[in-house]
């Protein structure tokens, strides 16, 4: 057979000096990049299997290892780079899809880095939100427009019934990742960190494993195209469902589990045979058009007695604005929208990085849109794709947004690097992975700690921000675009989002 | 008393706890020179135990009844009446490897470098916490008193 | 000629009722307002005024300002669309040296035209009221309509409140509710319209504060069809207040904790019904709350409420003395027209000061 036109990515570069051949790199690497040679007496490597994934090189108690990349000396060329043609060497060895894990990984702009926030000064005095109460506290769900009041008993009392809402004391929520794609240690850690910090995390399209029952008032479910472990138990278990109707990563195509990470735990809460790749259809075959998903919600809403919150999720992709107004319409209570920057399992990478649009601007037109039709009230907005850190935070909610999923950011708070290959189910983090002995290494404990601390870290952070600009409620900053400006944005993107530009 | 405890669902057996005490034994105390100058450096006073899906690092329990103190011949075994450690001192024993023999956690070693006599936990001589369990990656020995 | 940046204020505001609806002349508001000299920066000042005009008690009073005389005749034309206009005269001026440029100032007692009641059946007459008067403001570029409420006008300018009030002659009516307000604006401001009170129906509000929230509250109201032209934070009290107590209808004590919410570590401290209760309006007017700084006083036939924002950033002592009811940013303010009040106090963060007009009276 001919020989593989590939070259190795990256390069394992050992000091030798420092190396005191304690075979920590060959017991931790699930990619055998590094080995013990008893003969010699020395530890080797091959950089070719390496995902540089940091595993070893965090481990290593000497610090002797380093990943590089490896130099490529392919003639330079602007439009035929070396990470094209390798695309089209593998496709020309394999005839197959090209897979990738995580968020799009191309420069797409982030309007987050040219969108400012205002301080007060002088006229309005800045809070200290370590003196003074700082309000994050969020509800998401539907919303009348006014209240009803009953005068006639001694102290007035409100008699309009509101319908079910999510009560949150932080305005992040986890993102849907499924139990599947990844461990049981991390949904576990999720779930805890959900519990203890007063927020939310998602399913995904993973079913509910018996054992996260306790957690139900923190568990937001998803029925996804593929219904995998929907069930009535699976609904009377949670706090709110989301159907899923697209993922940011991916928008237009279902989840996809590959067949190495259907372990009999996945099987049995997924509803599937062991081993099988588990493919969610594109669309939901029940929903064809808007009345179909007004359908599917209301039987859902019917099936749980109208307790819970019934949401949307969507991608962000071109007429966002219109089906987010439709899944308003249609009866959705919360409306959560994933832009290109989202994160995945598996997802083919082209369509990762070419398909759906920057959440940014998605959220700014969703808001807009809401307002302008007068039905803003009437669900909340959650957004998500590549929310970073607390800035990009305190500007989606100035844009509109009610509240923040993260998923990537989460995971690399347990220990992910981002190395891209979830798909192999070899994650060395013991996050994207079934492989029991992989699975260990994210201890729930320090997983939970971790997420909880991020969340913490974050809060303090947004009500730094919030304090700066002189506002002591978040309720005060949802939607106050006059507290952003915009830098290095043309006049169309500025209106878009329908901020001023500095200096105005 | 504070005892070292092993869970055995995180532990991802890389053997760090080893090579951390090691050096803490060591002369130099450094890594680096501990492993490649220091060629009469110590073993390792606790073990981990690997099997098909399990591992977790084994190490003296501190019994309160303690075989090897009885079974030692020359009184190098002994349990200290305060901190309620059993220690060993390395002057009075002649290597006779008793200890080794009847201690039900298969926790003491021969030694096998220096005067190749019984290598067993101390408890690194009464640090805060012993550096096997500060320097476990995944925490999968905590230091803690179970009123046992 | 009208702000089109926005520009907050530091200010000095206060308010006098007689709860028996007594008629009083103008001396004690502008002694109050002329001892908080200090606070204005002569760029604004003015007055509301309850009860001056008995005999047209019945009609809708327009103040109208005009910037040229297309200005009054285009919105002549508009009114007259909407309204009967019983009588129109110039209001009585007196010319005092240190108030320029004044624009052409007259006033309308008005009545909506039977043929638009029946055309907007589904509005009341009030809601066609606002409506006119936010066509006139956005329509009419040189005309902006200063109060439109019965039996009450808002008299303001660019100068000093006691200039103001001198140019006014308001020394010529009696009230039985004055409320002043003194402007230190941060920019040059040379429009008329954009000093306080901002009047709409019987609402006038005086207003010290900058609103933080301004941002969201201005596109919360969009929804409900008000349409904040004048880029100021007191049209957005103005309108939220019109919006939560007449159309919304809520009392007046709900209604303060829309637009200063009690803090939920307060909330969650109280029995599971007022928590849920508070929680509901918390929930459903976010978008109405007023972040930021303000002390206000509101104006309006019936009642003349304070209030403070919820963590009090502005100062605010109110007083009663037999049916008098004062409020001032100052105590000074309320001392100099009533040396020893039966009570006088400073307001709480967050909790209204009401007085409310007697039954029989009025």
């Amino acid at each position: 057979m001919s020989i593989s036109h590939l070259l190795d990515d990256y390069q394992m570069v050992r000091d030798e000096e420092r190396c005191i051949k304690c075979q920590v790199c060959a017991r931790q690497c699930a990619n055998n990049v590094h080995w013990y040679d008893e003969e010699s007496d020395k530890m080797n490597s091959d950089g070719g299997s390496c995902v540089a994934c940091q595993r070893c090189v965090t481990l290593c108690p000497t610090d002797a290892l380093s990943v590089r990349r490896r130099p490529t000396s392919f003639r330079t060329n602007a439009n035929w780079t070396a990470e094209v043609q390798t695309a089209i060497v593998k496709q020309a060895e394999t005839g197959g899809v090209l897979l990738s894990g995580m968020g799009t990984d191309q420069p797409h702009p982030i309007y987050w880095d040219k969108i400012l926030l205002n301080a007060s000064q002088v006229t309005n005095p800045s809070i200290d939100p370590l003196r003074e109460p700082m309000e994050l506290r969020t509800y998401l769900g539907r919303k009348p427009d006014r209240l009803e009041i009953d005068f006639s008993a001694y102290t007035p009392t409100v008699t309009t019934r509101i319908d079910a809402q999510l009560k949150l004391e932080v305005p992040i929520l986890f993102s849907a990742m499924s139990y599947g794609s990844i461990s049981y240690n991390a949904c576990l850690s999720l779930a805890r960190a959900s519990r203890d910090s007063g927020t939310f995390y998602n399913t995904g399209e993973g079913g509910l494993h018996k054992d996260f029952y306790e957690y139900g008032p923190n568990t937001i479910v998803q029925v996804a195209s593929g219904r995998f472990g929907v069930t009535p138990e699976y609904l009377r278990q949670a706090a709110a469902i989301e159907i899923k109707i697209g993922q940011g990563a991916k928008p237009g195509i279902g989840g996809h589990l590959p067949g190495e990470k259907v372990n009999r735990a996945i099987s049995e809460t997924r509803m599937i045979p062991e081993g099988s790749d588990a493919i969610s259809p594109a669309p939901h075959h029940d929903i064809y058009s808007i009345e179909d998903l007004r359908q599917l919600i209301y039987a859902l809403k019917e099936a749980t007695a109208y307790t819970k919150p019934v949401g949307v999720k969507i991608s962000a992709v071109h007429n966002v604005a219109a089906i987010a107004s439709g899944s308003v319409r249609a009866g959705a209570d919360i409306v959560a929208i994933d832009g290109i920057r989202g994160g995945t399992g598996a997802a083919p990478t082209v369509i990762r990085d070419n398909v759906g649009i920057p959440i940014e601007l998605a959220l700014a037109a969703v808001d807009s849109r809401l307002r302008e039709e007068g039905i803003r009230n009437q669900a909340s907005i959650v957004v998500a794709g590549g929310i970073r850190n607390s800035a990009d935070i305190t500007k989606a909610i100035a844009l509109g947004a009610d509240a923040v999923y993260i998923g990537t950011s989460a995971l690399i708070a347990m220990g992910c690097h981002v190395c891209q290959k979830c798909y192999t189910g070899r994650c060395n983090w013991g996050i994207a992975t079934q492989d029991p002995d992989l699975v260990r290494r994210l201890n729930p404990e320090i997983g939970t700690r971790r997420l909880k601390n991020l969340l913490r870290a974050w809060s303090l952070e947004i009500k730094e921000m919030m304090g700066a600009m002189g506002v002591n409620a978040i309720e005060s900053l949802r939607g106050n675009r006059a507290h952003l400006r915009g830098v290095g944005l043309s006049d169309t993107e500025l209106n878009i989002l329908g901020i001023l530009p500095a200096g105005s | 008393m504070k005892r070292i405890y092993a869970k055995e669902e995180v532990c991802i057996g890389c053997r760090l706890c080893e090579v951390h005490c090691i050096v803490q034994h060591s002369h130099s105390r450094n890594i680096i020179k501990a492993f490649r100058d220091e060629l009469d450096r110590p073993s390792p006073r606790l073990f981990v135990e690997e099997g098909d899906a399990l591992s977790f690092a084994v190490q003296c329990r501190h019994c309160d009844d303690a075989p090897c103190v009885a079974a030692c011949m020359t009184g190098a075994m002994q349990k200290d009446e305060k901190t309620g450690a059993v220690t060993h001192d390395a002057d009075r024993c002649v290597g006779c490897w008793m200890c080794v023999m009847v201690c039900p956690a298969g926790a003491i070693r021969r030694g096998t470098t220096g005067d190749k006599i019984a290598s067993k936990c101390d408890l690194c001589g009464g640090e805060s916490e012993p550096v096997c369990v500060a320097r476990c990656p995944n925490e999968a020995l905590v230091y803690e008193d179970r009123g046992e | 000629m009208r702000d089109s940046f926005y520009i907050p204020s530091g200010c000095a505001i206060s308010g006098i009722m007689s709860e028996e609806g007594r008629l009083f002349g103008s001396d004690m508001i502008m002694s109050s307002i002329a001892i908080m000299h200090f606070r204005a920066n002569g760029l604004g000042g003015g007055f509301a005024a309850y009860g001056i005009y008995p005999e047209l008690k019945d009609y809708h009073a327009l103040h109208m300002m005009y910037d040229s005389p297309q200005g009054k005749a285009d919105a002549e034309e508009l009114l007259k669309r909407y309204f009967v206009v019983r009588t129109d005269e110039r209001i009585p001026t007196r010319p005092v040296p240190v108030v320029k440029n004044r624009p052409v100032l007259w006033r309308y007692f008005v009545s909506v035209r039977e043929e638009l009641k029946e055309l907007y059946y589904d509005l009341t007459e009030e809601d066609i009221v606002v409506k006119a008067v936010m066509d006139v403001n956005k329509s009419v570029h040189d005309a902006f309509v200063a109060s439109s409420g019965k039996n009450m006008g808002v008299f303001k300018g660019v100068g000093y409140p006691e200039d103001i009030g001198e140019f006014f002659k308001l020394d010529s009516y009696q009230a039985y509710m004055w409320t002043a307000h003194g402007r230190f604006p941060t920019n040059t401001s040379g429009w008329w319209g954009g000093a306080h009170p901002f009047g709409l129906l019987d609402w006038s509000i005086v207003h010290n504060g900058e609103i933080s929230s301004y941002g969201i509250n201005r596109r919360y109201l969009a929804n409900f069809g008000y349409e904040c032209l004048l880029h100021t934070d007191t049209e957005v009290i103005t309108y939220l207040v019109d919006l939560l107590m007449r159309k919304h209808e809520l009392p007046v004590d709900l209604a303060a904790k829309v637009l200063a919410a009690p803090l939920w570590k307060e909330i969650d401290r109280l029995p599971l019904a007022e928590q849920q209760k508070l929680e509901a309006l918390r929930m459903v007017y976010g978008g109405a709350l007023l972040n930021g700084p303000f002390s206000i006083v509101v104006g309006s036939s019936r009642m003349m409420i304070g209030l403070n924002d919820r963590i009090k950033l502005r100062p605010m002592v109110a007083a009663r003395d037999h049916d008098m009811v004062f409020m001032a940013s100052e105590e000074a303010a309320i001392k100099v027209v009533c040396p020893n009040p039966s009570s006088i106090w400073a307001v709480k963060a967050g909790e209204p000061v009401v007085a409310v007009l007697k039954d029989h009276a009025a």
